[in-house]
């Protein structure tokens, strides 16, 4: 279903059913996560994917415009560039463990650790709670940060000015002012 | 121009407070279930900017100017930081939460990790927020018949 | 080399495969359309599969979500039999969550100013107003040199 929803993706004109679409392929993407035991990053996707990127794209849409128009180049080569770098991909994952395999070298290096020491260091039952707070906290501060930079980034574009356009779609074709 | 969406406005009324509970619960609660300062950050911006797309943007910055939400980015990195040069100067290394109660080490990281929670979800909420406000403040181009 | 394409082998890659199918659409949206806005979708599908990637590693068979199981006081009780999946992908991708969001913002933000500032949003119109500007810019820059551009 993820699949067929990206494949959907590609072919749609309409920009407004990109964005529902994207939105869909967020909740089906969550709903993978909770199988894969990831209740936490399943509960993050859900509410950031399906909620806040969905509104703030069509923020955008209706800034801009609603259809895209058809490319006029030919999809060859962006073709090509996709096949080559699926292949190597592909040749990479032939040496990956098998999926959930408890002897991956993923799940014997930090994690017992982590699992074993977290109760009585930490006692939160919450592990990822744990580990994100406490034993990755530098890590954690410095995504804040992140966040925090991205939102004053987007302030500095789009807010500073108070610029109204009146003409509609006209486009303005004299460029940047210098 | 909204005027005419007499169900969204009475279901969204109903809806904003408990928005704002779950995010709460969510908020306080990350130590024994699914949650965390992140998703709750999230889904405390829902609750405003749902109230903002369905009543207009100048009713919601009536309770939550833009230059609170602004403050509140930078308050919560400032909450982050803050426990962790807290710890420093309680003798600890930086985000070290056993600093907060020397006998009972872990007592002293559920404090931490709720400061430290709180904090990422003051950001978080604060970003969000306020980049709605940003993309919200424009002109669209396109009126609503459009669509 | 064929030997090792066990049925094992093929149902134990599946997830990887998958991921890098979704990836590889994500990719193919990036690079092929003129878009701006789909591109950025195109992002983040690609963004998503690889998150997937990662929570798939972290998964172990028979385990279950890494939250210990408490009694009515609050205090943990440990049990061996339980098999918890691996905690650790799943804070690097809750994080990578949030912040993908707002990077993906700080695009969207870029491309409501490129849509002020050129009047479209897809990559040939603002390639050939570009084009156009730059013309513009040699022939005043030559005729101010005395013609000789």
């Amino acid at each position: 279903m993820l699949v067929v929803t990206a494949l959907a993706v590609v072919r749609t004109r309409s920009l407004f059913a990109v964005v529902m679409l994207s939105g869909v392929f967020s909740l089906l993407s969550a709903l993978l996560f909770v199988t894969m035991d990831a209740v936490d990053v399943a509960f993050t996707e859900a509410a950031v994917g399906a909620g806040i990127s969905t509104v703030l794209l069509l923020g955008t849409l209706a800034l801009t415009s609603r259809y895209e128009r058809t490319a006029r180049q030919s999809p060859l080569v962006p073709v090509a560039v996709v096949l080559v770098t699926g292949a190597a991909l592909f040749y990479g994952t032939l040496d990956m463990p098998n999926f959930g395999d408890p002897a991956a070298p993923a799940s014997n290096h930090v994690y017992p650790d982590y699992i074993a020491r977290s109760v009585d260091q930490i006692d939160v039952p919450n592990i990822v709670t744990a580990i994100l707070a406490s034993y990755r906290g530098f890590d954690t501060l410095g995504e804040v940060a992140v966040v925090f930079t991205a939102g004053v980034g987007v302030l500095l574009l789009i807010s500073g000015l108070r610029r109204r356009r009146k003409g509609g779609s006209k486009a303005k074709q004299e460029g940047p002012r210098a | 121009m909204m005027h005419h969406h007499l169900i969204l406005r009475v279901v969204t009324k109903l809806l904003v407070g408990t928005i704002i509970l779950f995010a709460l619960y969510v908020q306080f609660h990350g130590d024994f279930s699914p949650g965390g300062g992140f998703q709750a950050g999230v889904i405390m911006a829902v609750a405003f900017i749902l109230y903002g797309i369905v009543f207009r943007l100048e009713k919601v910055q009536r309770v939550l100017p833009p230059w609170v939400v602004h403050k509140l980015m930078a308050l919560g990195v400032l909450i982050y930081a803050g426990t962790g040069i807290l710890s420093f100067f309680l003798g600890y290394n930086y985000l070290d939460y056993g600093a907060f109660s020397p006998d009972h080490p872990s007592h002293g990281q559920h404090w931490g990790i709720l400061a430290v929670e709180f904090g990422v979800g003051v950001t978080v909420t604060g970003v969000m927020i306020s980049i709605y406000y940003a993309f919200a403040a424009r002109t669209p181009l396109i009126d609503d018949e459009a669509w | 080399m064929l030997e090792e394409f066990t049925w094992e082998f093929i149902v134990g890659h599946m997830n990887y495969w998958l991921f890098i199918v979704l990836m590889m659409t994500g990719l193919y949206v990036v690079v092929a359309r003129g878009n701006l806005v789909k591109k950025i979708v195109g992002l983040n599908i690609f963004q998503v599969s690889v998150f997937m990637l990662y929570i798939s590693i972290g998964k172990i068979t028979g385990g279950t979500a890494p939250i210990f199981s408490t009694n009515l006081q609050g205090k943990i009780k440990l049990d061996p039999e339980i098999v918890y999946s691996n905690p650790l992908p799943h804070v690097l991708i809750l994080t990578a969550i949030v912040v993908g969001v707002a990077t993906t913002s700080l695009g969207l933000a870029l491309i409501v100013r490129i849509r002020e500032e050129y009047g479209t949003i897809e990559e040939q119109g603002i390639l050939t107003i570009e084009r156009d500007m730059v013309h513009e810019e040699e022939r005043v820059h030559g005729e101010a040199m005395g013609g000789r551009g």
